[in-house]
């Protein structure tokens, strides 16, 4: 204000000065200018002291505080859903803007009462228990947005889970009044029951134009692929009862059925299959004797005996879920829940979520016409299928490198030397190298920060490109780092000490690796075993028959296995690693195991090599104590990946005629083995 | 004067207030953008005070007695066929399920030719491949499915290969039944300008096995979506995928391309016309030309020179090979050549084809293999394409190789999967679930006969079972004496510890001898007729009831531990045949043909099932999926049963077969003079068999390998105490 006095002060100078013609017309355009400011400054605050004082302000309301709305008897009614609507015809994906992370905004309208001219509510229970959590999932999740402009999707706050509970034609009205709703157009209702008597429709009813639906209930011919979604009928029970889990097995009965409003036609079918087959089916109805109310609700009778409901479920194998009047049904969910294999009986029905699920891993459809043939179907299914279906969760490998590919031999590999100073050595390991006729190129990563590498004359002459990476730190990670300079598809990985392969044997795991390009495959195997007396896992070096790791002081494996080394490691591995500089070849012997399901190839017979696991710490440890270490490691994985991913085999490969009476000048790898 | 000073100053402060007011506004407006962007404080969903108070949205009464009393279920099934039929057709309403419900199951039938009828080169192969399926029958009492000998693939009326007058044709069939039954085949449908989807013909209730389908027209679960191939399109076998290996990064020369049409006017022209708006001439190429059809130079526009110049700058089949993504817009009619061609060549295709059912879309989960664009966002698909990170394109690439060669490189896969499809509807609980036709080696290769579980099949690397296999010995020499070969071996086979079953298929021109002559067994003997036909060492027995099958000829010579050691090889790779000698295939130059040898070398393709591991699904395989001329001429010629069992194995995996370890040759100092392999003719025989089985899959499966896996201290310089398989080293 003390700023606008000054100004102010000022200013009245300045007028005086000027002519009366001028005075006019500055005043008028003073006050024009004022008009508007008046103006925006009124857009500026208004649409927003709407939203967040009157509505926002109290966090914690009834639902009854929510706003009444009044619809007019004249209020237009929105067209039949239409059969056609498919994303590309009824969806505006303009509204849908890209981002990076590829998640669509959902935007929720603000919870309004809906009345008719004279004030009956158009729906008799209003918002439900269910509708209300489903919205706060929504409204938790990462999808939700509070800004109508951003959104992409748009949920009303009108339940319609239950047509039963609606007055069709005032919630159509209802929903063509939201002020977005504009023919429907990327609106999403959900509902759980459609249709009502006589003819119960396997749809909503509600005229509802464009909006999508997520129903509980779609025949094919009311679905509409790709553009509506099939949800499943819940039950209330799966939150009031809860059932302990059972492991997958034999149950006391193999047929059970559940459901009290089943067809009297059907019915007859079921108990004439009670007949022929007794025992394994328990054929269950409502209790007659009980009075009604929520003790019907959870008990089940068989001829005056009582079952308890849904708990029963339990107790077999199969249970029958056969459509009533609608085709969902919530006995589904209560099925499902139980851990037993619905037999699904329900024809044209949309098996919920069936465009991701496989239900023909987790269920049984059974036309409803061969119902009187369901004992001899399920019968026929193999035990361990049905123990499969009853887990309801399947593990199954998806290695990355799925496609069963053998790559040409050329372009050959990339040989990735780790070294720290000795030089000597290297150069020798490089010499040896070089001689390999699939050799593509050599890449020195140095690792001696203190210390420069060699003059470019000093080092051995090699037919193939020799680049020496030099490291900002001394790492054992950096040498499974996927640089840039690895062109090919397969690394060498081998220490600046291995002296001893030869090259035929070099060759050879070359073209060993080309078979299996999705594991490593090196030469000096080790083992892990399982230690009882200390209860954990133990490291093995000594000869054993077995192998399930092998050394990536001498290993071929993909390059994408470096990708994921370095960005992809779970836990702290990779850290854990460079700490204790040690067991980087345990680790990347993990890795792979765990994404593949498969163990390594180990090639070629034994070899005396020296110390080859003592290069990283340049002899300083005692071989003891490297042991003890290197088992910490196993046992320090195992548990980071929750898991035991390494696999025992107790075979190597060798070339075809190795050891075999045949002219050594016609073998293709003659010189292997040889110390 | 002193007033006005006043009220002067007075309205200026108001002004200077309002400034300040609409200031403070704006900033406050600023402030909570900037915090919106930081912190995503958006507003929930309110958390009722009566939250626990709401309604159930149902009573729990109401959704178990859910009105059960209605009409019959037997009626409104029936009333169904009435009122869901042509346009609302599905197999429940439109399909005579009780035609396949016969002895003979699921048979095809196709109407014999007409005379002077002419059928095009694609339904011709189509046609073939049908007559050469299993599922074929000349008998249309017998048959569950119709095919049309009216060539139906061309329905464009301008087109020469348009065949007028299907409507009364068809109608005039008996056997037509309004199309109940039927599949009709069809490529292109509709004529310029609209390309509507109408074929010309009431199709009435058949099956629509048809190209570019509509997902508005498209009859879900009944009609099948195809991919729309050239007459080129090889009968059977098929090329390659182009992917011979996975480079990392997966990038190539191009992110994104397209070469094609531009249309100017008329329908699809939306999306042909814009495309150009992506090309950067960098790494998104995308080059459409103007110059195609009579008159193209009349509707030309000032793009046209310049686009045309720019079009011939780039090489197609160049453009395949080294683009990560292909863009595949819809042309005149939703599907293209394009497709097909971009799966083949691993360039992740990228579709513009707005309510295009996709090919085979009942069973295929194509998200894991394209990216599905929208023609009404252009303009982004380069930004999402770059947003692929390199797990997904290699995942996405391989998945265009293995869903190719699965199902499309040939016409018989397109046709086959189509038959299968229906298969699988008609014996829905007897059908392959998703899981199967999505992973290696394909549906195709997945008989749900066998099994409908997937621990049961070899190739998913699921846990297996108990670690046992069933021996099955192929005798045929009778039995004369209890110091045969026979003997030997079923005291050493017997001894393994994982052998569970031993089964002789007797197949001597002799009876079987009596159970007492045969030894005391620590397992149970099974003595099975084979009726002196060489396939039947193949037959799915059914006394199998391993994983594993150690096939035996009698007079092999092996070890126990041999067997053993070869056994836990098996349990690595499952899905190959894991055996002992080896053989080899190769080329012939100067022949231009197939050559086998039994030579040593240094490589082999083959291993000989005389004495070999594998999954008892191939019994099923061998026996079911190969034609029954292979097994005929195996019979005829008591040979090559092995080859055509390695040809099977490496077409399905791709993959070679695995020899390991044994102690001495086998079997290659002949011991019996009568044996069968010393004689040339037999040798002569089995190059034969190399080269018929080569050409009725289309291609060679057979792929060599160059190790052999041996136990890890096989031969090591280590003491003999120390190793498991020592009597693998005695001489």
């Amino acid at each position: 204000m003390c700023a606008s006095v000054k100004y102010g002060s000022r200013g009245p100078a300045l007028i005086p000065r000027m002519k009366t013609k001028y005075r006019i017309y500055y005043i008028t355009l003073f006050s024009v200018v004022l008009l508007g400011l008046i103006a925006t400054g009124m857009f500026q605050f208004w649409p927003h002291s709407i939203e967040s004082s009157a509505e926002w302000s109290l966090d914690r309301r009834s639902v009854h505080d929510a706003p009444l709305v009044r619809i007019p008897m004249s209020s237009p009614i929105p067209e039949r859903g239409d059969l056609s609507c498919r994303m590309h015809t009824c969806f505006d994906v303009y509204r849908c803007g890209y981002n990076p992370k590829n998640k669509i905004k959902v935007y929720i309208y603000p919870l309004q009462r809906f009345v008719d001219e004279v004030g009956v509510p158009i729906s008799s229970t209003g918002l439900s228990r269910e509708y209300n959590d489903l919205l706060s999932a929504i409204s938790d999740s990462d999808f939700y947005t509070d800004d109508v402009s951003r959104a992409c999707l748009f949920i009303p706050s009108i339940d319609v889970l239950n047509q039963n509970s609606l007055r069709i034609r005032e919630t159509a009205q209802a929903l063509a009044m939201l002020p977005r709703w504009d023919k429907g157009m990327n609106h999403l209702l959900f509902n759980m029951l459609p249709g009502g008597p006589p003819d119960y429709n396997t749809a909503l009813d509600v005229p509802r134009d464009r909006a999508l639906l997520a129903g509980g209930g779609f025949s094919t011919w009311t679905y509409r692929q790709g553009y509506d979604v099939s949800i499943p009928v819940y039950s209330p029970l799966s939150v009031e009862v809860d059932l302990p889990e059972r492991q997958p097995g034999p149950r006391r009965y193999f047929i059970l059925s559940s459901q009290t409003a089943i067809h009297r036609e059907y019915r007859v079918e079921l108990e004439r299959l009670k007949e022929e087959n007794g025992e394994a089916l328990l054929l269950l109805d409502k209790c007659s004797n009980l009075s009604q109310g929520l003790a019907s609700v959870r008990k089940r009778c068989y001829k005056g005996q009582v079952y308890d409901y849904p708990q029963i479920l339990q107790e077999s194998s199969f249970c029958v879920v056969l459509r009533g009047a609608r085709l969902g049904q919530a006995t589904l969910s209560d099925v499902l829940q139980a851990g037993c294999v619905p037999v699904i009986m329900a024809d044209s029905y949309i098996l919920p979520f069936s465009e991701v699920l496989d239900w023909k891993r987790a269920s049984v459809v059974i036309p409803e016409e061969k119902l009187p043939e369901m004992y001899t179907i399920l019968k026929s299914i193999p035990h361990r299928q049905v123990e499969e279906m009853q887990r309801q969760k399947w593990t199954s490998v998806n290695s990355p490198l799925f496609l069963p590919l053998i790559p040409p031999r050329s372009p050959g590999f990339t040989a990735v030397v780790l070294t720290y100073d000795r030089i000597e050595s290297l150069f020798r390991v490089i010499t040896e190298i070089s001689k390999v006729p699939s050799l593509a190129k050599l890449l020195v990563v140095w690792n001696n920060q203190n210390k420069s590498p060699p003059e470019e004359s000093l080092w051995p002459k090699v037919a193939v490109p020799l680049k020496v990476l030099r490291t900002k730190e001394n790492k054992l990670s950096n040498r499974f780092f996927p640089f840039d300079e690895i062109e090919t598809e397969a690394v060498l990985a081998i220490d600046d000490d291995i002296i001893m392969l030869t090259s035929d044997e070099l060759q050879f795991g070359y073209e060993v690796w080309r078979e299996f390009p999705d594991r490593l495959v090196g030469y000096p195997g080790r083992l892990h075993l399982w230690d009882h007396e200390m209860g954990k896992w133990k490291y093995e070096s000594e000869w054993t028959n077995e192998v399930s790791m092998v050394l990536t002081g001498a290993a071929f494996y993909h390059k994408y296995f470096n990708y994921l080394y370095t960005y992809k490691m779970p836990g702290d591995i990779k850290n854990w690693v460079d700490a204790h500089m040690n067991c980087e070849d345990i680790a990347m012997n993990f890795l792979v195991a765990n994404i593949t399901g498969k163990a390594p190839i180990k090639v070629t017979p034994r070899k005396k090599f020296k110390c080859p696991e003592c290069t990283a710490i340049d002899g300083l440890s005692l071989d003891q104590t490297h042991m003890v270490e290197r088992s910490e490691c196993i046992n320090k994985f195992a548990s980071v990946f929750a898991t035991m991913p390494l696999k025992v085999v107790e075979h190597r490969a060798d070339p075809v005629l190795y050891k075999d009476d045949f002219p050594e000048k016609l073998k293709s790898f003659p010189n292997i083995g040889s110390l | 004067m002193q007033a006005r000073k006043k009220y002067v100053l007075l309205g200026l402060c108001m002004c200077c207030w309002l400034l300040l007011y609409y200031w403070g506004g704006l900033q406050e407006r600023l402030l909570g953008l900037i915090t919106h962007k930081r912190g995503e404080v958006a507003r929930p969903w309110p958390s009722w005070l009566d939250r626990d108070l709401l309604p159930g949205y149902a009573d729990q009464a109401e959704l178990q007695n859910d009105g059960g009393s209605g009409d019959s279920p037997r009626q409104r099934r029936q009333s169904w066929a009435g009122i869901y039929k042509d346009s609302r057709c599905r197999m429940d309403t439109c399909f005579d399920f009780a035609r396949c419900q016969g002895q003979s199951g699921f048979r095809v039938y196709i109407y014999p030719p007409e005379k002077g009828e002419r059928v095009s080169e694609s339904y011709h192969k189509i046609l073939t491949s049908v007559v050469e399926s299993r599922y074929y029958t000349s008998d249309p009492r017998e048959a569950c499915l119709f095919v049309l000998g009216i060539d139906t693939l061309d329905r464009d009326q301008l087109s020469t290969q348009f065949v007028p007058n299907v409507d009364e044709r068809i109608r005039g069939y008996p056997l037509w039944n309004d199309g109940r039954n039927h599949v009709i085949f069809n490529l292109y449908s509709g004529t310029w300008p609209n390309y509507t989807e109408d074929l010309g013909f009431n199709v009435g209730q058949a099956i629509l096995a048809k190209a570019s389908l509509n997902t508005e027209h498209f009859r879900p679960g009944f009609d099948i979506s195809i991919p729309l191939f050239s007459k080129e399109h090889p009968q059977k076998g098929g090329e390659r995928g182009w992917l011979v290996r996975n480079t990392v990064p997966p990038r190539r020369k191009y992110l994104l391309m397209f070469k094609g049409k531009r249309y100017l006017t008329g329908i699809g022209s939306d999306t042909r016309n814009a495309l150009h708006h992506i090309h950067n001439g960098k790494d998104i190429v995308s080059l459409t030309t103007c110059r195609h059809g009579k008159d193209w130079e009349k509707h030309k526009d000032t793009r046209c020179d310049h686009d045309n110049q720019e079009y011939e700058r780039f090489d197609y089949q160049e453009l395949l090979h080294n683009s990560t993504f292909c863009l595949v817009p819809r042309g005149r009619r939703l599907g293209s050549f394009r497709f097909l061609e971009s799966l083949q060549a691993a360039c992740i295709p990228v579709l513009l084809s707005n309510g295009w059912e996709l090919p085979f879309s009942d069973v295929i989960q194509w998200n894991q293999a394209v990216i599905e664009g929208d023609e009404r966002l252009l303009l982004q698909v380069p930004s999402t394409v770059r947003a692929v990170g390199i797990d997904r394109v290699l995942a996405l690439r391989q998945r265009t190789q293995m869903l190719w060669e699965a199902y499309f490189s040939s016409v018989d896969k397109i046709v086959l999967t189509t038959l299968e499809i229906i298969k699988d509807r008609v014996y829905s609980h007897i059908s392959r679930n998703k899981f199967m036709w999505n992973a290696l080696p394909g549906g195709l290769l997945v008989l749900p006969e066998y099994s409908t579980h997937l621990a049961h099949y070899p190739f998913y690397y699921l846990n297996l079972g108990k670690p046992e296999f069933t021996a099955v010995i192929h005798a045929t020499s009778p039995l004369v004496s209890q110091s045969q070969p026979i003997m030997k071996l079923l005291q050493v086979v017997s001894k393994s510890k994982y052998c569970s079953q031993i089964i002789i298929l007797w197949n001597s021109e002799k009876p079987p001898p009596h159970r007492s002559k045969w030894p005391p067994m620590p397992v149970p003997l099974i003595i099975t007729d084979g009726r002196r036909k060489t396939s039947s060492r193949f037959l799915p027995h059914a006394a199998i009831e391993t994983e594993a099958v150690l096939s035996l000829d009698e007079d092999t010579v092996l070890l126990t531990s041999e067997i053993d050691f070869a056994f836990h090889v098996w349990r690595s790779f499952p899905e190959r045949i894991v055996g002992y000698p080896p053989r080899s295939h190769f080329w012939d130059p100067v022949k231009k043909a197939w050559g086998y040898t039994s030579k040593w070398t240094n490589e082999y393709s083959i291993v000989l099932t005389g004495a070999a591991f594998y999954h008892r699904y191939y019994h099923h395989l061998f026996s079911h999926y190969l034609p029954s001329s292979l097994r005929v001429l195996v019979d005829r010629t008591s040979n090559c049963e092995d080859i055509l069992m390695n040809f099977l194995v490496s077409s399905v995996t791709n993959l070679p077969p695995i020899k390991v370890a044994q102690r001495k040759q086998y079997k290659e100092m002949p011991t019996l003079q009568t044996a069968p392999w010393v004689n040339p003719e037999h040798f002569t025989q089995r190059q034969e068999c190399v080269s018929t089985f080569a050409s009725w899959f289309g291609y060679m499966p057979l792929v060599h390998s160059q190790f052999r896996l041996d136990p890890v201290l096989f031969k090591d310089h280590v003491s003999v105490l120390r190793k498991r398989y020592k009597d693998l080293e005695r001489v």
